[in-house]
């Protein structure tokens, strides 16, 4: 089956990006694929590679990235969200991408289920 | 539909919502704070109990143990780890967070 | 208009869940938005107010004062976008001492019933 995801709160203040994480993974553990994951809200937020957590905790960017590229991932960032909240490209972490809302739609479209993350 | 629920009962009203929408049959998963809706002896006990006549409910277990409410977990209360909130996702034609 | 012309060629249904009252967060504005590149898809559109949600829609809205824009006004051209199923849940607009008077886009009021039953015929649920 083919998984949407939607991410609507930032690292850290919100559990969101955590639980679609641990969402990801089990899905492809389980050998469904992910269409994508769109980053929305404040949830552009987890697209900056300016983050950088003390040591002991978890990376939550770097931690999406990583699962990008072992499963080849596409990890869209809305650019008019993005902009308002100053994450560009000069600031985007490995493995993201910027582009419109017409990708949330597509997303809507092309999975079988879309699954919302937010506050 | 799988009805998703984050929000603790005590400080948003996201279950009470839930439960006025979701049609009989239906499944709520409660995740993140959502899982102190699923607790013994709460203000909010009997309306979960109630609803578990219409609905089957749910709870992350991971995101009880994080909290420490292991062993509070009313009976009939459903526990699934993520890749049974997978399964749950895939089973149902559609989900609803009630964010 | 339509449904063969559907880029992909897939209509599905989509709602958009809104419980949130606007200014006070984002996610009013930010939902709006995401409808508004949605009409662009040739989808099958509709848009619920709960809870606070019925807030979005209230009549009235002035924000000169808190020097944020006002965007009110952009329900109103959904319509010109053919997006024009707007419901509102009876009893969030009561609970609010709102009636169907208080809006400023025609809205379908609809029981929580009435809604649920509409809920479960969504292939896709956008909630903010």
């Amino acid at each position: 089956m083919k998984f949407g995801i939607l991410i609507n709160e930032g690292p850290y203040t919100h559990q969101a990006s955590d639980t679609a994480f641990q969402f990801v993974k089990a899905a492809l553990a389980k050998g469904h694929q992910i269409q994508r994951v769109f980053f929305y809200n404040d949830g552009v937020n987890n697209a900056t590679k300016l983050t950088d957590p003390p040591q002991d905790d978890r990376n939550i960017v770097n931690r999406w990235s990583e699962l990008a590229k072992e499963h080849k991932l596409d990890l869209v960032v809305c650019v008019a969200a993005a902009l308002r909240r100053g994450i560009r490209e000069d600031n985007l972490a490995a493995g993201f991408r910027i582009s419109g809302l017409g990708q949330l739609i597509e997303t809507g479209i092309q999975a079988d289920r879309l699954v919302t993350f937010g506050d | 539909m799988l009805h998703i629920v984050n929000k603790s009962p005590f400080e948003r009203n996201s279950l009470e919502s839930c439960l006025k929408h979701a049609v009989k049959g239906s499944a709520i998963l409660l995740i993140e704070d959502g899982i102190y809706a699923a607790l013994k002896g709460t203000q909010a006990t009997a309306r979960v109990q109630a609803a578990m006549q219409d609905y089957t409910v749910y709870v992350l277990q991971a995101d009880v143990d994080a909290r420490g409410m292991k062993g509070r977990v009313l009976e009939g209360v459903k526990p699934v780890d993520y890749a049974g909130f997978v399964d749950l996702a895939t089973n149902h034609n559609a989900v609803q967070s009630w964010l | 208009m339509s449904e063969e012309m559907s880029e992909s060629g897939v209509v599905k249904k989509f709602m958009y869940v809104n419980r949130k009252a606007p200014y006070g967060t984002i996610y009013a504005l930010e939902s709006l938005e995401v409808v508004l590149i949605a009409a662009a898809f040739d989808q099958d559109v509709s848009l619920a107010f709960i809870d606070d949600g019925v807030y979005q829609v209230a009549k009235g809205q002035d924000t000169k004062s808190i020097g944020v824009k006002n965007f009110s006004s952009t329900y109103r051209a959904l319509d010109d976008y053919d997006i024009n199923k707007l419901y509102v849940q009876k009893e969030s607009m009561e609970a609010r001492g709102l009636t169907d008077k208080d809006f400023l886009v025609p809205v379908e009021i609809k029981t929580a019933a009435e809604l649920s039953a509409l809920m479960e015929q969504q292939d896709v649920l956008l909630s903010f």
